[in-house]
């Protein structure tokens, strides 16, 4: 931006003639994450700041005011709660529910033992079953968590990382025995083993293995499934486990370029996977520093992708983001007034320029959401997309001085991260030596002690407190669904050919040992009706399995 | 009076990998000047009371937001007294609905602390109910 000189002599006359006589309240003036904030922002903010460089236009490099030149103007977020509890069959009930009330896309939530790769009758799965998710054994599961449902028109969104190319392939298989082939299905899958490693920490596998398998997915969807996202890469639980705006900007999208790396090392060409790659960021509390994180989260990808990456295709250079409310930010102190922190964060992902958005229900704090909250929840995105008249105009903070400036700041601290993790040795040497671990404790442990002392408040937690603020009525889980759900998984085993599964799993296990792409090995166990924790498990003889040394 | 420190077992039992909460308990036991020792995650319930008996510890806080309490905690109580560490006293913190704190106060648990609970009214706990070593 061009300064006119005369400007910058009048921002400093007015900020020591004029404010600096004022009088400021005794509080910090900064983000959420620390990041100082001044009193004002004028041009002279901008002085190293290109707008047609740095900003663009919409749907055109390096898409810092968003990925489609339309916008929301051409099509509003996809709304898209993240849904599963119980059995399938419950689960499915609730997914038909969200779509009768007027939902456009599915995401499911699987519970804890699917997510470590154990089945429902082992014994570690023990009082999780169906507990903090959907719970799902076998291909079999996943035909009925999406009966009646359109699969070639509903994308649907499933959240497992570690044992994420088991439970594609239970899709695929799941949807060929429907009648629907493996190309027409559209959706995402989570697929992001790095930020397990990092901050969500459900595993299987060692690192490496682990990246192997992740690389193979990316590799054989490329090829059958072009209307899939093979991973979204994902800040959300990075963020919720403590971390900074800009440790969560930062870390997401180097775990992001790494995986870039991975398939170009397999030899694919970028521009046949990078399409593909999706991300999914939180939306904290603090609206502006929310906004500047979304806004150069996408201007660094594409610088990245392409020249770093050397892409061609404009569409490798986009990135498209899911966004959910902060879990986090929500307290179960007063929960009511979650709703307001979640509109509040819900228009920072919108304001932002998401391509779909989950809102958190007020009682999250406390369980799962019931029906009635999960509807609020959705009801407040319907507020903002068809009342506010924010989806009016495409970026409409675009050019504010602030804005810019901080989106700015954001990109220079995600580059000092970058760098530091280079020095390392990269992302997954980084997180071998617990740096980004250590990192995010640190800025946990920083927000819980400014809370303490008093300089940051929450309403209802440590200001504003009231007695009796509990809510009566919360989600309780179905004490019976682990055992409904291990009847499931041995009618599944009593039905099948254990020839074939014998026959399926030791070509797994094989393959496992030999550099060969595990995808169509998973999905002939699929077939055969080989269970998740079975696929696992053989995996796990070859591959091992991890254990960390934490970090606090 | 002995000068012996505090011990504490921070543990995270079952699946749920949200240790956030764990971690900042561990931190904020240890700048107190209390010993403390974090199981990691993904612990059974045999897991963390062999961790109690070989730390020889004064308390143990397990820190659960699965929903699996009901079933994780009357585990590591019963292992404990079968193990003759009934002495030891046991905490819960997490997302624990207020309906099931009497339940689990009744089974044996000490206190329990829910989102929001100060670090500081966790420490001053441990302190005042760690019964002196002799």
């Amino acid at each position: 931006m061009a300064i006119d000189p005369g400007s910058e002599r009048r921002a400093h006359q007015w900020l020591e003639e004029r404010y600096s006589r004022e009088r400021e309240r005794e509080v910090p003036f900064e983000t959420l994450s620390g990041h100082p904030v001044a009193p004002l922002y004028t041009p002279e903010d901008l002085s190293g700041h290109d707008a047609e460089r740095d900003e663009g236009f919409p749907g055109s490099f390096p898409y810092t005011r968003g990925v489609y030149p339309s916008m929301y103007r051409g099509r509003l977020w996809t709304m898209r709660q993240f849904a599963g509890f119980g059995t399938v069959e419950e689960t499915n009930e609730r997914f038909r529910y969200l779509l009768d009330h007027g939902q456009t896309g599915l995401s499911t939530a699987f519970d804890m033992p699917t997510l470590m790769g154990l089945d429902s009758d082992h014994a570690r799965s023990l009082g999780e079953v169906g507990v903090e998710g959907v719970a799902l054994d076998t291909v079999d599961d996943m035909a009925t968590l999406f009966d009646g449902i359109p699969l070639d028109e509903v994308t649907v969104s499933m959240t497992i990382n570690a044992p994420a190319a088991i439970l594609l392939a239970f899709y695929v298989v799941a949807a060929e025995e429907n009648g629907i082939a493996a190309g027409k299905l559209g959706g995402t899958i989570q697929t992001d083993i790095l930020k397990e490693y990092i901050a969500q920490k459900e595993w299987c596998f060692p690192i490496e293995p682990a990246m192997r398998l992740v690389t193979d997915m990316v590799e054989w969807c490329s090829g059958e499934m072009p209307r899939w996202h093979p991973i979204s890469i994902s800040g959300y639980h990075i963020r919720e486990a403590g971390a900074t705006a800009q440790q969560e900007l930062a870390f997401t999208l180097k775990d992001g370029l790494t995986y870039v790396e991975r398939a170009v090392e397999r030899g694919l060409d970028v521009d046949e996977f990078a399409p593909r790659l999706s991300f999914f960021f939180n939306a904290h509390i603090d609206f502006f520093e929310e906004i500047a994180k979304y806004r150069a989260a996408r201007r660094i990808w594409a610088r990245e992708l392409r020249d770093t990456f050397g892409a061609k295709d404009p569409r490798s250079m986009l990135m498209r983001t899911h966004t959910q409310t902060a879990g986090v930010s929500l307290t179960a102190q007063q929960p009511l007034v979650n709703i307001i922190r979640t509109t509040i964060e819900a228009l920072a992902g919108v304001l932002g320029g998401t391509q779909s958005l989950h809102t958190n229900s007020f009682d999250e704090a406390l369980a799962l959401p019931t029906p009635d909250a999960v509807r609020i929840a959705l009801r407040t995105q319907q507020v903002i997309a068809h009342e506010s008249g924010v989806p009016n105009t495409v970026d409409p903070l675009g050019g504010s001085y602030f804005v810019e400036k901080l989106t700015d700041e954001m990109e220079a601290a995600a580059y000092d991260y970058f760098a530091r993790i280079d020095e390392l040795g990269g992302m997954v040497a980084a997180i071998e030596s617990n740096f980004p671990q250590r990192e995010i404790s640190d800025a946990a442990f920083e927000h819980q002690a400014a809370l303490e002392r008093g300089d940051r408040i929450m309403v209802g937690v440590n200001a504003f407190e009231v007695a009796d603020d509990e809510l009566t009525e919360i989600h309780r889980p179905d004490p019976a669904a682990e055992g409904r759900q291990r009847e499931r998984l041995a009618e599944t085993m009593a039905r099948r050919d254990e020839d074939a599964v014998r026959t399926a799993l030791g070509a797994l296990e094989r393959a496992a040992a030999e550099d060969r792409n595990l995808m169509p090995l998973l999905i002939d166990c699929a077939r055969a009706r080989v269970s998740e924790g079975e696929m696992v498990a053989a995996m796990q003889r070859v591959f091992g399995t991890y254990t960390e040394t934490p970090v606090y | 009076m002995s000068e012996r420190k505090i011990r504490v077992v921070v543990a995270k039992p079952g699946l749920d990998g949200h240790d956030r909460g764990a971690k900042i308990i561990a931190r904020a036991l240890r700048d107190a000047g209390m010993e403390v020792i974090y199981t990691g995650l993904h612990q059974t319930p045999e897991q963390i009371a062999a961790t109690v008996i070989q730390e020889d510890a004064d308390a143990v806080g397990l820190s659960i937001l699965s929903g699996a309490h009901m079933t994780l905690v009357p585990k590591v109580v019963a292992m404990l007294r079968e193990q003759g560490a009934e002495d030891v006293l046991v905490t819960v913190g997490g997302t624990i609905p207020a309906d099931d704190i009497p339940e689990l106060k009744r089974l044996g648990v000490a206190e329990v602390f829910t989102p929001g609970a100060p670090t500081d009214d966790i420490v001053e706990f441990l302190r005042d109910h760690v019964a002196a070593p002799a």
